[in-house]
């Protein structure tokens, strides 16, 4: 087997892995420790096995590559055995090794390579690949059970409500299965997803999927908070890998919720959201502050100091208006005005090009995981959709929700594997 | 219309396959021998074998039709190789046609109307013809791909003249109905095409693909005046395609391709398929690329078939994926036949395209695999 991590001394890094690590060495660096450290730990390996699945409180890498299959087999055996591939490949590549045994240049002159090799000479860059279940692999919309797990679908797993505004795209909405590459290097997080659909070909089919160039999310207190597309702070009251109390009450799902094979998993909604970033850029300083309820440079709650305060939903302007408005999104987002619902985001920005009418095609590729959407992100959406002053900004396209299994214990274990006992 | 006309010689050249690499004494037990010719009864609905089985060696079928349509008859092996075949088959005109036929399991089939998988029945050959080695396999697969390449090309020979007359004549109507045609005996052995520098430039060209200061000549540029423009002064390049397809035909005669050229065509027209035939930019004035896609898929089974008997030695896992791959597709396509022919690639919607693609996509994975299998 090649072994991508020969490679692996700093000074022998491609330029993409260089430039990829460059990246990851300024998200890390707010975490303290020396460059040359911090570099280092944006090139390692994450390890893949364990009780949760990697890509959830992982501290969020800088790239993402999502993709969303439909199942085209009908064959429930087709359908485990490609998920155990899967994670044979996965376990591979997210420990720097090639996706196949032979790899992507070991093997005989004739025939196809089993890995493409845009991602020799690259470390493992923390790269985590997560797998999530949609709603139509338990049932088609036409109420097939292909697969004899219709009555495995968990409750929590339901399909989003229509929430006002939606302007959703049904060929990049919803999906069979999914999955999160996140990385420090982009090619290697392309790498992973191409190497997938490959090995899927003739068992499923790529619906759709989405590259995710910046995180917008911190899940750990050890990263800085980042900023999304329309130049604000995202995310800083996150879920994060160090809440450990709120952990089993907001992202981990539980024997007692229902669905037993989804015990330590979570899940998943996914939102692409398309920002209209040239009206934003208009818009005047003191307006975009009120829209977000914060201030854009540090991030500070309007009426506080710093990014971290708590916010006063009661404090005044000297007209007696409330200073953080009644529609601004860091109130209606608070897990004090949704029943204490919290999300763990793990969104990224994307521009894919242009849109043909003079505008880049912009915007946040919303990612969350909680114990249960019904009570968590329905809640929030709800709210914002209604009442959000951002909802001029921004429009929801893609949508999915999705059950992300528990962590693959071993080799002999399989993504999926408790759903198929 | 598929394989309309076929030269007696060519059927020859596929029924003489079962012959090579054998030991030329094996020849002493015949289907004559034991028995004069097996009736074939066949009509619109049926297709009656008078026997079952026979020995091994050669085996002569005698075919009338008595249906209202032509019909057509094979006989395979597994994987659909064709054995022996006879086609045109008129109504009350009995034909008869000889195969050497190994020990084996085949199955017969009549097709009339010449369109589709055919009526089948099962048909056992048994005796003592020595097995072949595995390098005799492969050199067979190379003459049976050969003669597969000879069948193609002379029928390409034969509606490119008539493809061209047309077109020399005015006749619009009827150079549209030939083209799609035609192209089907390119399209299937388009590998083979390729191998030969700049024909295939100046037979199947787009326009786009023309160099500044260089006629555009071949089908495309007779499709682009047949649908958009004009054919009133487009002899000489009628006459051009006819003269270089007169060229191919000759080259492809000598050529013969190693097995893992085979192995690498039959990937390369499943390639051809996903890259501009699906995309409707092949023929992008007629909008007929289903039968350009059709022929592509025919194409590569044939190549695969011909390396079948050596894959089952070597690789018997990869059959069941190439035979159900090769079927996924061939039953995603049957969906849009249309008469005689194909619908129009345009009139497909966005989920029945990547309903095919995906068809192809699962195909071309094992088949990417054969190369290796038979190194």
């Amino acid at each position: 087997m090649v072994s991508r991590r020969k490679a692996l001394t700093l000074g022998g890094l491609g330029a993409a892995g260089a430039a990829g690590v460059a990246a990851g060495a300024t998200a890390l660096l707010s975490g303290g420790g020396t460059p040359a450290a911090a570099a280092k730990a944006a090139a390692d390996a994450i390890e893949f096995y364990g009780e949760h699945q990697a890509g959830i409180v992982t501290p969020a890498q800088d790239r993402l590559h999502f993709v969303a299959f439909d199942v085209i087999t009908k064959d429930r055996a087709d359908l485990i055995e490609l998920l155990r591939q899967w994670t044979a490949a996965a376990a591979r590549m997210t420990q720097g090794h090639d996706a196949g045994l032979i790899g992507a240049v070991d093997g005989i002159a004739e025939a196809p390579p089993d890995d493409t090799g845009e991602a020799l000479g690259l470390p493992p860059s923390g790269l985590t690949l997560t797998i999530g279940f949609g709603p139509t692999l338990f049932r088609t919309a036409d109420g097939v059970d292909r697969f004899g797990i219709a009555d495995k679908r968990p409750a929590a797993l339901a399909d989003l409500p229509a929430f006002r505004g939606d302007a959703l795209q049904a060929e990049i909405s919803g999906g069979d299965l999914c999955i999160q590459a996140c990385a420090n290097d982009p090619q290697v997080a392309v790498h992973a997803i191409r190497n997938l659909a490959r090995i899927g070909f003739g068992k499923v089919s790529v619906r759709y999927s989405q590259l995710g160039f910046g995180r917008t999310s911190s899940t750990s207190r050890d990263q800085a908070t980042a900023r999304n597309l329309l130049g604000f702070k995202d995310g800083t009251r996150n879920l994060k890998a160090e809440d450990t109390e709120l952990l089993p009450q907001q992202l981990w799902a539980a024997a007692e919720d229902g669905a037993n094979w989804m015990s330590g998993g979570s899940y998943l909604v996914t939102r692409r959201i398309r920002m209209i970033i040239e009206t934003w850029d208009r818009t005047s300083l003191g307006e975009q502050e009120q829209i977000f309820g914060r201030t854009k440079g540090e991030g500070a709650p309007l009426g506080s100091a710093k990014e971290f305060d708590e916010p006063n939903f009661d404090a005044k302007d000297g007209d007696g208006m409330p200073l953080i408005a009644k529609d601004s999104h860091v109130r209606l987002a608070h897990p004090d005005h949704n029943g204490g619902a919290h999300l763990l985001r793990r969104g990224y920005n994307f521009v894919d090009g242009s849109d043909g009418l003079g505008r880049l095609d912009a915007g946040l590729f919303f990612m969350a995981y909680q114990r249960d959407p019904r009570k968590q992100f329905v809640t929030v959406q709800k709210s914002l959709s209604r009442n959000d002053s951002l909802n001029e900004y921004i429009r929801h396209v893609s949508s999915g929700v999705w059950a992300c299994p528990a962590g693959v214990s071993g080799a002999a274990d399989f993504w999926g594997r408790a759903l198929f006992a | 219309m598929r394989r309309h006309l076929l030269v007696p010689a060519a059927v020859l050249g596929v029924a003489m396959l079962g012959l090579t690499g054998c030991g030329k004494d094996d020849k002493t037990t015949t289907g004559d021998a034991a028995g004069g010719p097996i009736a074939v009864s066949a009509n619109d609905t049926a297709c009656d074998v008078a026997k079952a089985e026979a020995p091994a060696g050669t085996v002569t079928f005698k075919v009338t039709n008595s249906g209202s349509k032509v019909t057509e008859f094979y006989v395979y092996a597994a994987g659909d190789r064709v054995m022996g075949e006879k086609e045109n088959i008129l109504p009350g005109v009995p034909v008869e046609l000889k195969m050497e036929l190994p020990a084996g399991a085949y199955e017969t089939a009549c097709k009339p109307g010449m369109i589709g998988d055919g009526i089948r029945a099962k048909f056992t050959v048994s005796g003592s013809a020595a097995p072949l080695t595995a390098d005799a396999k492969l050199a067979a697969a190379s003459e049976n791909y050969q003669a597969y390449v000879k069948t193609q090309t002379d029928g390409l020979l034969v509606k490119t003249q008539e493809f061209a007359a047309a077109v020399k004549a005015g006749d619009v109507t009827k150079s549209k109905a030939l083209y799609p045609v035609a192209r089907t005996y390119y399209e299937r052995v388009e590998p083979v095409a390729e191998s030969f520098g700049d024909l295939d430039p100046k037979l199947d060209g787009r326009e786009d693909d023309v160099e500044a200061g260089t006629e555009w000549t071949g089908f495309h540029r007779l499709e682009k005046d047949l649908w958009t423009g004009s054919i009133a002064q487009d002899g000489p390049i009628a006459d051009q395609l006819v003269k270089d397809v007169q060229e191919l035909v000759a080259k492809a005669t000598t050529e013969k391709l190693s097995p893992l050229q085979l192995a690498n065509g039959a990937k390369e027209l499943l390639d051809e398929m996903a890259a501009s035939k699906i995309t409707g930019e092949e023929d992008r004035y007629s909008h007929t690329d289903l039968w350009d896609f059709a022929a592509n898929l025919e194409g590569s089974k044939a190549a695969i078939a011909a390396l079948r008997p050596s894959l089952e030695d070597k690789a018997p896992d990869l059959i069941a994926k190439l035979d159900s791959g090769f079927k996924g597709v061939e039953t995603t396509l049957a969906k849009h036949r249309a008469s005689d022919g194909w619908k129009l690639i345009t009139t497909l919607s966005k989920d029945e395209l990547k309903e095919l693609s995906d068809s192809i996509n699962a195909v071309a994975e094992p088949v990417s695999k054969v190369a290796a299998a038979i190194s």
